[in-house]
């Protein structure tokens, strides 16, 4: 101790014992999360739920119950699971504009940090569908084009339209445009068979068959189309409408000025 | 030697061989009235020909079978894919030849074209009154072609073998099926066994590269000579009369226009080939009956049917065990039937109503036949609301509406809306005859007014030129037939109910603003 | 017919009006190289429609409205429209600017023959009768007649092997007793477990050869698997027991024309088939609530076997599809 403190004035002393305590701060510090990662974790776990519950009463209790019991105009979210939150908060049909027959797919209101500390809450409430992994939507790799334009054929296009643009269903509801839609959330509205959607578990369309699924929609957003300008994708009566009004039309505009008098 | 010499040995060859200089001089100097209207018969015959032509081009290459092939083509999206080889073979047109894809469009756009302009045409024909005698033949050959266009562009683009079209030929088939007592006979006849079978394509295949072009190219011929002989009709207006025709010879100057319009008709086709993408089969995917689009449709000359049978209430009577679908039959053979042929009739109709059994070559202005002009508009009227129908789930996705509500909106208004297009229209055109009669008596509305000495204000009216007068007056106004219905002695004649109805119709059909006539003339100058 | 002599009379065709090119050299040789111009654009749509052949297919090009566009297709439309439409253009504007605009009159002849002519075709035609004899010799006629009807026959047995008769065909699926139920595509069995409430599988019979099924199988096996809560069904006590814990199977082929369908609302518990609009609710046995449809979907009788995966318990009750004359008929 004697030898310690003879050095008690030195210039360096005042620094080294700085850097001393911020060597020791730090290294307690590290070692000390390391050892309690999973306890931190469910901490900051706890505390995402959390916040989530908190956004929940404020901007979804109204119509959910402050339970997430449901009520008149809103389902109960016990057991919708995390998926359905991503899916419908983060395509912003969540929290709905109006009251009219179905939600339109919108600028998300809340931030994805937001949306996922939603997420958390209401998976917290029961098990239900969860967020899709970085494995299961990895299609560019493990997905197959042509598998997936078979299964979007057989299980999507009834209700989507032949390239994903979408389509009428009974009174006034829609299979909205699959155009600019997250593979993510592809995989989500799969899982969870939002509003009149039904349900595909991946037992009736395995992983593998959804990522072909999502890969075949992708190259559909992206391919140019090959003879000339789109037409909407829908087929033959906006064929028919431009017959009528570019191609007659203008056939008549000729013919009219063919006949007509020379100056 | 000049090009003149040359063309005299030539000339001189052909003639003393086959005596052509006689027909071909009184033919080059034929006449032909010049108005656009008479084009859109032009329209469909360039179209028909650009048909012939770019359809003989894809039979190098399209594989009319049915047999199952697995995909290796370029097209990544389908490899690997079972699918028909004639499926195959259009995606190999569409991808592998250089110019097949164009060729593919252009041959779909023509078809479209080809009949939106027969429509148009016929549109033209009888609003103008044009299908009356000499010309009743050409019109029912004209009804001919266009039913024949309709079905050939139907087989036409089921060809391929994709989804939406293969659908198509499931509810043909299911249309077939129902014809009571034969129905399921005739079917597996024409599909050689239960649907879908392997012989369909190949069999649809002969009907619409030769069975249907031949009977186009007898039946055009015909159209076409009987126009030829017959001479054109022509607008009414001074120097025009039933005796004569006023135009421009067919050298050069008919040659050069019609000439050129070939080619501005093929012009413009290829164009809508180049910007505008039809009939993608590739993402349509290849025909199975396990599948479905969202809005699957027909071409739209074939919209109207569909939506006929969309919106039919779900009748079937069942007896003795035997089902008879009339939700089906009604709207889908059985009205179009009935409409087809009346419009067929139409020409002996209408002669029947006026007793009219004269040649007429000068043109009706649609609003001097009132009742015709209104009929008209009560069929389009009727083909429009139905084609409304047949894409009602695309205009409920577009527009944010419920098919539920479209659906009842057609069903009534299938009903309510023609003859209501009827009494609009026929009212429209007795307004149109009055304002022409104004024409005629008072002139012009200059738009200037004047003071007169007395204070009173009156707008200057400008006489019109003769031409013009002659044109708005010039017309027919046949009476209404009066047909007895009782003899010399009161009796009630045999046949006195067809002559009541007869005499009703008409009076009905004779309805008109009354011409200006001399007495009227002479009092406006007592004026 | 009106006898009244027409208030106003014809003044004749109105007088020619004469064009700048008709009289005005300069306005003429401007038309004539208009003309020119666009015979030499056309010629300019042939360069790039050759020039276009030779592009490879995998260049896009940008084009406003269009988006991007494959440069060769585009090159090829553009090149053979532009060559085409300014041939027409310029032989147009050639006969409006240039060629004699003078109206020309011809005569209509009336069609009716003389009436000379008209006899002597009577006559030749009655002539020509009389030399066949036909009136007389009644016994040519009964036999010609008998040989041209006859023969119409024989055309009428050639095409008799067109198809088969359909006889019980359109009445039977490939489904029978202990069928399994796959999914398709996928071809792999099913348990209710893999289902959840509100789900719908694509389902078709199990096929020993599965690569190739025929189109003519799945167009009458064809099945849709839709799984509610057991007391969300509204069914008599015998199509409950067709039932399997809230799962419930229909024909996917519509009863109306055939298509598929597939269409399953799960918040109202409906089917949609996108032809027509049919509309069937699937916890009444797939009754048909809107559109042309007149019949219900035939609902499938299904159950599991001793490993859970779902069967069929019994071929289909009624045929499927479309109706026809001999529908209900045995």
């Amino acid at each position: 101790m004697k030898r310690l403190s003879r050095y008690r004035r030195h210039k360096a002393a005042g620094p080294a014992l700085l850097i001393f305590a911020l060597l020791a701060i730090g290294t307690t510090f590290s070692v000390a999360s390391a050892n309690t990662t999973a306890q931190t974790t469910t901490a900051d776990r706890s505390a995402l739920i959390e916040e989530g519950r908190q956004i929940f009463l404020k901007g979804c209790s109204s119509c959910h119950g402050l339970n997430s019991e449901g009520g008149v105009i809103a389902p109960s979210l016990v057991g919708v699971g995390a998926a359905s939150v991503d899916f419908q908060v983060g395509t912003g049909r969540m929290p709905m504009a109006d009251m009219s027959t179905q939600a339109m797919r919108k600028e998300p209101l809340y931030t994805p940090e937001e949306t996922a500390a939603l997420a958390a809450y209401v998976a917290s409430l029961a098990p239900g569908p969860e967020i899709p992994t970085e494995a299961q939507l990895n299609y560019e790799r493990d997905g197959s084009t042509a598998e997936g334009g078979e299964l979007f054929r057989n299980n999507c296009a009834m209700c989507h339209n032949f390239a994903g643009q979408g389509g009428a269903l009974t009174q006034g509801k829609y299979a909205p445009t699959l155009m600019g839609v997250e593979p993510k959330h592809i995989y989500e509205a799969m899982i969870t068979g939002p509003q009149a959607m039904p349900v595909f578990s991946d037992k009736t369309i395995t992983p593998k068959e959804k990522m072909d699924i999502i890969k075949w929609i992708k190259h559909a957003e992206s391919e140019p189309n090959l003879g000339g300008a789109s037409l909407g994708r829908v087929g033959p009566v906006t064929e028919g409408l431009l017959a009528w009004t570019f191609g007659l039309g203008i056939l008549i505009g000729v013919a009219v000025w063919l006949a007509m008098k020379a100056r | 030697m000049t090009t003149e010499h040359r063309l005299g040995q030539v000339a001189n060859y052909v003639d003393e061989r086959t005596g052509a200089a006689a027909w071909m001089k009184k033919n080059l100097q034929k006449v032909f009235p010049d108005h656009w209207s008479f084009l859109l018969g032009e329209v469909a015959l360039y179209s028909f020909i650009i048909l012939l032509l770019s359809g003989t081009y894809l039979t190098f290459w399209f594989d009319p079978s049915a047999r199952e092939v697995i995909y290796e083509g370029s097209y990544e999206p389908l490899e690997g894919v079972q699918m028909s080889a004639a499926y195959a073979s259009t995606l190999h047109i569409s991808f592998e030849v250089r110019g097949g894809l164009l060729m593919r469009q252009i041959h779909h756009w023509a078809a479209l074209i080809f009949m939106a302009a027969i429509v148009a045409h016929l549109m033209r024909v009888f609003f103008t009154g044009a299908f009356r005698k000499p010309r009743e033949a050409n019109w029912i050959i004209g009804i001919g072609l266009l039913t024949l266009g309709i079905v050939e562009g139907f087989l036409g683009y089921s060809l391929p073998d994709d989804l939406l079209s293969g659908t198509g030929i499931r509810i043909a088939e299911a249309i077939i099926q129902a014809i009571p007592v034969v129905g399921s006979y005739l079917s597996y006849f024409a599909f050689g066994g239960a649907f879908p079978g392997e012989a369909f394509i190949p069999r649809i295949y002969i009907v619409h590269v030769l069975l249907l072009p031949g009977a186009f190219l007898a039946l055009i011929t015909v159209h076409l000579m009987m126009v030829w002989y017959q001479k054109h009709t022509q607008y009414p207006g001074p120097g025009r009369t039933e005796k004569n025709v006023v135009g421009y010879p067919l050298m050069p100057v008919y040659m050069a226009k019609a000439g050129g319009f070939f080619f501005i008709v093929f012009g413009i086709t290829a164009f809508l080939a180049a910007v505008a993408s039809i009939n993608p089969i590739w993402l349509y995917g290849p025909y199975t009956p396990g599948q479905i689009s969202a809005g699957s449709q027909p071409d739209w000359y074939m919209g109207w049917l569909d939506g006929l049978v969309r919106m039919s209430p779900p009748i079937e009577t069942y007896f003795f065990g035997y089902t008879v679908s009339w939700n089906i039959l009604i709207p889908g053979l059985i009205v179009p039937g009935i409409l087809f042929t009346g419009m067929a009739l139409y020409p002996f109709i209408e002669s029947w109503i006026t007793g009219d059994k004269r040649e007429h070559h000068l043109l009706d202005r649609p609003r001097n036949a009132p009742n015709r002009t209104a009929l008209g508009a009560m069929s389009i009227t009727f083909m429009i609301v139905a084609l409304i129908n047949g894409g009602n789930d695309l205009i409920a996705t577009h527009f944010d509406l419920s098919i539920n509500q479209i659906m009842w909106g057609t069903r009534v208004g299938i009903f309510v809306l023609p003859p209501l297009a009827f009494v609009i229209t026929k009212r429209l055109c007795l307004s149109l005859q009055r304002a022409d009669r104004e024409l005629v008596l008072h002139g012009r509305e200059t738009g200037r007014l004047l003071r007169l000495p007395s204070g009173e204000f009156v707008e200057v009216h400008e006489p019109i030129s003769p031409e013009k007068a002659y044109l708005l007056t010039s017309h027919e106004q046949a009476p209404a037939l009066e047909l007895a219905t009782e003899d010399a002695r009161g009796v009630k004649r045999a046949g006195a109910i067809r002559n009541k109805i007869r005499s009703r119709m008409s009076v009905a059909h004779a309805e008109a603003v009354p011409k200006v006539s001399t007495e009227d003339l002479k009092e406006i100058e007592s004026h | 017919m009106s006898n009244e002599i027409e208030a106003i009379k014809d003044p004749g065709l109105p007088a020619h009006v004469h064009r700048k090119a008709d009289h005005d050299p300069v306005a003429a040789r401007r038309a004539e190289r208009q003309v020119a111009a666009m015979f030499m654009i056309s010629g300019l749509g042939t360069v790039l429609l050759i020039a276009s052949f030779f592009i490879p297919d995998d260049v896009f090009v940008f084009v406003p409205v269009m988006g991007n566009q494959n440069a060769h297709q585009l090159g090829l439309g553009l090149g053979m429209a532009i060559s085409l439409f300014f041939i027409g253009m310029g032989a147009i504007h050639w006969a409006k600017t240039l060629m004699p605009d003078q109206e020309v009159i011809a005569h209509r002849h009336e069609f009716r023959s003389p009436d000379s002519d008209r006899k002597e075709f009577v006559d030749t035609v009655k002539e020509g009768a009389a030399a066949t004899g036909l009136g007389r010799r009644s016994l040519i006629k009964r036999t010609l007649g008998a040989a041209i009807g006859l023969s119409a026959v024989s055309p009428l047995l050639l095409f008799r092997d067109l198809g088969p008769l359909p006889g019980n065909d359109l009445k039977e699926t490939s489904w029978k007793s202990g069928t399994y139920l796959v999914t398709d595509p996928g071809d792999r069995r099913i348990r209710a477990s893999d289902l959840e409430v509100g789900a719908v599988a694509q389902v078709l019979p199990e096929s020993d050869d599965p690569e190739h099924r025929k189109l003519n199988d799945i167009a009458k096996d064809a099945v849709l698997l839709i799984r509610l809560r057991p007391d969300e069904f509204n069914l008599d006590a015998e199509r409950l027991s067709w039932t399997h814990e809230g799962i419930i199977a229909f024909s996917k082929i519509c009863s109306h024309m055939g298509c598929a369908v597939a269409l399953y609302e799960q918040t109202t518990k409906h089917l949609l088939c996108p032809c027509h609009q049919s509309t069937f609710d699937v916890t009444r046995a797939a009754k048909v609530i809107f559109g042309p449809a007149a019949r219900p979907l035939p609902q499938l009788n299904i159950t599991v076997d001793a490993e859970g995966y779902l069967v069929a318990r019994d071929p289909f009750y009624e045929p499927i599809g479309p109706s026809f004359w001999g529908r209900i008929s045995s």
